[in-house]
């Protein structure tokens, strides 16, 4: 298993998403909720702009754990727990940074935030991965 | 207004999802994933794959379809302009590849009141064509002023 020890901070993960990515997120993944793709409508009900898709934050939080300690291993990742939390918009970056809260013979579990500036997108993240 | 708790229990038919090679690579361009095994079937064999292999936030685009007959469901009788997603788990067992067939099914596992708003507990459970655990999700669905 690699060198991880409880306390060590996960490398962030930094993306700022352009404006046209709910547009991809929303046909990849099927979510086609118009406050993700349509501004009149976001705006109508009273949002400032159209929203990033919670489950596309949820999925750079499983990129980030997965990147940090499994090099990128789609095996790692046994486990992801999420609060979603602030709205995210397109074109303002996402920093998603995590610490290693504990470890259980090859089972480590990381404490995990994505954050927009200081509006937390996702808190109280658990992941667990298998190294 | 006591919330409607009738759907408690309830399970909904089975959604299938055959997940393919496009799809993967289309999730995987939109979350900025590089690792060549969501993309070329060489990759993935030589790292001991089947074939190509999703992501496992993937995950959501297999499952989904089997939560929207729940959703809709008026014994849940949710109302869907005052709802967020409010938390959601995933327990990954077999990674999902590239030819996989995924059969998900949805149950309600809750519905309470907390603080004036209505918390909408699902679970779905996904196997492949071997019945081999594929993935666990917990959705939680909140409805402000019930």
């Amino acid at each position: 298993m690699a060198d991880v020890n409880v306390g060590d901070a996960i490398p962030e993960l930094r993306v700022t998403p352009d404006k046209y990515l709910p547009h991809r997120y929303a046909g990849a993944s099927g979510d086609f909720n118009p406050i993700h793709i349509d501004e009149e409508f976001a705006k109508a009900v009273g949002l400032p702009r159209t929203i990033l898709h919670g489950l596309y934050g949820m999925g750079l939080t499983a990129k980030a754990n997965a990147a940090g300690l499994a090099g990128g291993d789609p095996r790692a990742l046994k486990r992801l727990k999420v609060q979603f939390r602030g709205m995210g918009f397109p074109e303002q970056e996402i920093v998603v940074s995590g610490t290693v809260k504990s470890i259980e013979g090859d089972r480590v579990v990381v404490d995990t935030v994505a954050k927009q500036g200081d509006t937390e997108l996702i808190k109280n993240a658990e992941a667990e991965l298998e190294l | 207004m006591a919330l409607k708790t009738d759907a408690v229990g309830k399970e909904w038919p089975a959604s299938t999802y055959q997940v393919g090679r496009e799809k993967i690579r289309e999730y995987a361009n939109a979350l900025g994933i590089e690792n060549p095994v969501h993309f070329d079937a060489e990759a993935a064999r030589a790292a001991g794959f089947r074939d190509v292999v999703a992501p496992p936030m993937f995950a959501v685009v297999y499952s989904s379809p089997a939560m929207a007959p729940a959703m809709f469901d008026p014994d849940v009788a949710m109302n869907f302009a005052a709802m967020v997603h409010g938390g959601q788990e995933f327990e990954w067992d077999e990674p999902a590849c590239s030819g996989d067939e995924i059969t998900t099914t949805a149950k309600c596992v809750s519905i309470e009141e907390k603080d004036g708003k209505g918390f909408y507990v699902f679970e779905t459970n996904s196997v492949n064509q071997d019945g081999a655990q594929v993935a666990r999700g917990t959705w939680t669905l909140i409805v402000r002023g019930v």
